[in-house]
């Protein structure tokens, strides 16, 4: 990863809190990203909309929409990767933010190299180091690692870029069973003490869209006790 | 003496004052019943054998005649109509028949001093220890006297008997009052039940409790106080509790700033003097310490707001054993030979913290931990070791409470701890129905040794978080 491709890399921050937002756009400029700051949901919406960005911070506590009404919104507009930031201690909002569709959250305050971290992760395209198969085909769902394109009876589904990626690292495990700690660790490339909830709450949106019948999945299993397994 | 009785409960209270009502009320009335029975008895028994008294001395006056002997007031006697327990005594002249059993020495002195004065007369005396009737009649042409002794045998035989029944009603009584006194108690106590039911459903946290309405308006009263009382209690823990959460967004705004300016000034180091870059050292330093103790605080404030909960998930101890030793080159870990994995549901935000809380204190007391191990039968221990110098037996309670110093403790140096972490430890613990304590190393080497223990639950639940 080159300077030069994070220099063109946009970041849209949204945070009601002026301090907040100055020094938290200072710190990724430090970084090296290119940052758009808006101070409000809307504000964010119309320059998401003038201009996409590569990534989205957003505060959830906002004045006007709250900040799950404008992850949904962005959501709608694109497969861009979201970060929530949120500053309460509870975990609802850290659910009810991955529910709306974000891809990942940091709990206020949070390092700005984390930060950094977290949005490189998100970044990162499916690894082509790895040996994988340029095309896995199972049942009715054929998914394409190198195009980044996956069909379910030959029809294309929409996928975002971080549950494109969790779905290929299941799918090219050669039926492995993968620990959710190894899914947080390939996908959103923490350590073993990362949250776990984000596995689940990803999966269960994958299986929305890849599953003929979610409820009762047919490619992503659960593995009572162990994690997830792509049943080839 | 009064401590005793209000040792003894309510109810059983009740119950001992109802028998002893019982009993009392059964005693007035038994004496009541005999001394009227007796009265009544003794009066009948008087009336008749003075009746028959009478009628037999008219008979035998009748029958005498001046020429008669004793013996053949005998033959007259034997025909005179009996009472039965009664027995007669005649006198004629000097001459005295007696009775089968009685003879003339055992006749009331006074009645007879009074048949001397040629009166009639009857007296209740005792006669060889038992209480008689005795009537005494003079035979008005003759010098005789006619005397009838009736024994009350009878009336007391009577009177013994109702004695043995009404100490039977009376004992029966007071068995029935304290049955009565007891089932009233538990009737009037129930509804004192239903509130301690619900006082302890508050107390173990489920702060929603109520009372349902009561049958009688007095409860009701003490339902509706009792309601608003635990209402009351609720929302002042909510309060606490959002309190709590506000005080978080509050403090955690200015540090987000705090952090992001430290964090372009870091980006910026080498611009900066050296002056400036111990003075950014000592921000750095004291701004993580800062950002952990509003963390912990926070977390404190949940468990005393009764909000902490948590967040289950599968969590693999040994994997996550694993992880906490690949974190630190200087800890061993030690599992049982052959172990697997070891699934478990647990918090793994929570255990994670309760490790890095261990092994930051031994870091800070001990120069570090040495050894992590675990073990399980019924129960799972994982213990963390240090070579430090160990705690001694007098602070190895008070090291897990809030701000605690102890002796190995009392400076705050660079890099010192919040004071809050092992009590955190302990809040995490009991979360997972666990418990944490320190000890000597097994080895009798210096150091010390904390244990974690948590219950070995199977896996329950679900095997995937839903929400």
């Amino acid at each position: 990863m080159g300077q030069h491709r994070e220099m063109s890399t946009r970041i849209l921050t949204v945070e009601d809190d002026e301090r907040i937002r100055t020094a938290v756009r200072m710190a990724l400029e430090e970084e090296g990203w290119d940052v758009e700051e808006t101070a409000s949901g809307e504000e964010a919406l119309d320059a998401f909309r003038r201009q996409p960005a590569d990534v989205v911070l957003i505060d959830i506590m906002l004045p006007g929409i709250d900040g799950f009404e404008v992850c949904r919104n962005i959501r709608r507009l694109g497969d861009v990767p979201i970060v929530m930031v949120t500053a309460r201690s509870d975990s609802h909002d850290v659910v009810a933010g991955l529910e709306a569709g974000a891809d990942d959250y940091l709990r206020k305050p949070f390092d700005p190299k984390e930060l950094s971290a977290r949005i490189r992760a998100l970044l990162r395209r499916v690894r082509s180091d790895d040996v994988q198969p340029n095309q896995i085909h199972v049942g009715d769902l054929e998914v394409l690692p190198e195009e980044g394109v996956v069909r379910q009876a030959g029809n294309e589904v929409h996928l975002t870029r971080t549950e494109f990626r969790l779905l290929v690292e299941l799918a090219t495990a050669d039926g492995r069973v993968l620990s959710r700690e190894d899914l947080l660790e390939k996908v959103w490339g923490y350590d073993y003490f990362g949250d776990g909830r984000l596995v689940d709450v990803h999966v269960r949106r994958l299986r929305t869209k890849i599953e003929p019948d979610p409820g009762n999945p047919r490619y992503v299993t659960t593995i009572r006790g162990m994690g997830y397994k792509f049943q080839g | 003496m009064a401590d005793e009785t209000s040792r003894l409960g309510l109810g059983n209270r009740i119950a001992v004052l109802f028998a002893v009502g019982g009993l009392l009320v059964s005693i007035l009335l038994a004496l009541s019943t005999l001394v009227l029975t007796r009265r009544q008895l003794i009066e009948s028994r008087e009336g008749a054998a003075a009746a028959m008294a009478v009628a037999n001395a008219t008979r035998l006056s009748n029958q005498l005649t001046p020429d008669s002997s004793i013996e053949d007031i005998q033959a007259i006697a034997d025909s005179l109509t009996r009472l039965e327990g009664g027995q007669r005594i005649i006198r004629l002249g000097n001459d005295w028949l007696p009775a089968p059993e009685l003879n003339r020495d055992d006749l009331p002195p006074s009645l007879v001093l009074r048949l001397s004065g040629r009166t009639a007369g009857q007296v209740l005396a005792p006669v060889r220890g038992q209480p008689h009737f005795v009537v005494g009649i003079p035979l008005a042409a003759f010098d005789a006297d006619y005397y009838a002794v009736v024994d009350l045998m009878e009336v007391s035989e009577t009177l013994d008997d109702l004695r043995i029944i009404l100490l039977g009603a009376g004992a029966a009584t007071t068995v029935l009052a304290a049955l009565l006194g007891s089932w009233a108690a538990r009737r009037m106590l129930r509804p004192l039940r239903r509130v301690r039911g619900a006082a302890e459903a508050i107390a173990g946290g489920r702060l929603d409790t109520r009372l349902g309405p009561q049958a009688d308006p007095d409860l009701d009263r003490l339902s509706d106080s009792f309601n608003e009382m635990a209402r009351a209690l609720e929302e002042r823990i909510h309060r606490d509790a959002r309190f709590a959460s506000d005080v978080s967004h509050e403090l955690r705004s200015p540090l987000t700033t705090l952090m992001a300016g430290v964090g372009v000034l870091e980006a910026r180091r080498d611009e900066l003097s050296d002056r400036s870059r111990i003075a950014l050292d000592l921000l750095v330093e004291d701004l993580e310490r800062f950002n952990r103790l509003v963390n912990e605080m926070l977390e404190i404030s949940g468990y005393d707001a009764g909000v902490a909960a948590l967040d289950l998930t599968e969590v693999d101890l040994v994997r996550f054993l694993r992880a906490t030793a690949a974190e630190d080159p200087s800890l061993t870990l030690v599992l049982p030979p052959g172990t697997g994995s070891l699934v478990i549901d647990a918090d793994k935000r929570r255990l994670a913290r309760v490790m890095a809380n261990l092994l930051d204190n031994a870091r800070r007391h001990a120069g570090g931990s040495t050894v992590l191990s675990m073990e399980h039968d019924e129960v799972i221990r994982i213990s963390v070791e240090d070579e430090g110098p160990g705690i001694p037996v007098h602070e190895r309670q008070e090291i897990f409470d809030r701000f605690a110093r102890g002796s190995a403790g009392g400076r705050r140096g660079a890099g010192g701890g919040t004071g809050l972490g092992l009590s955190l430890v302990t809040e995490d613990l009991r979360l997972h129905q666990g418990r944490v304590w320190v000890e000597d190393r097994v080895d009798g080497r210096s150091g010390a040794r904390f244990v974690l223990e948590l219950p070995l639950t199977p896996l329950v639940g679900k095997s995937e978080m839903e929400w």
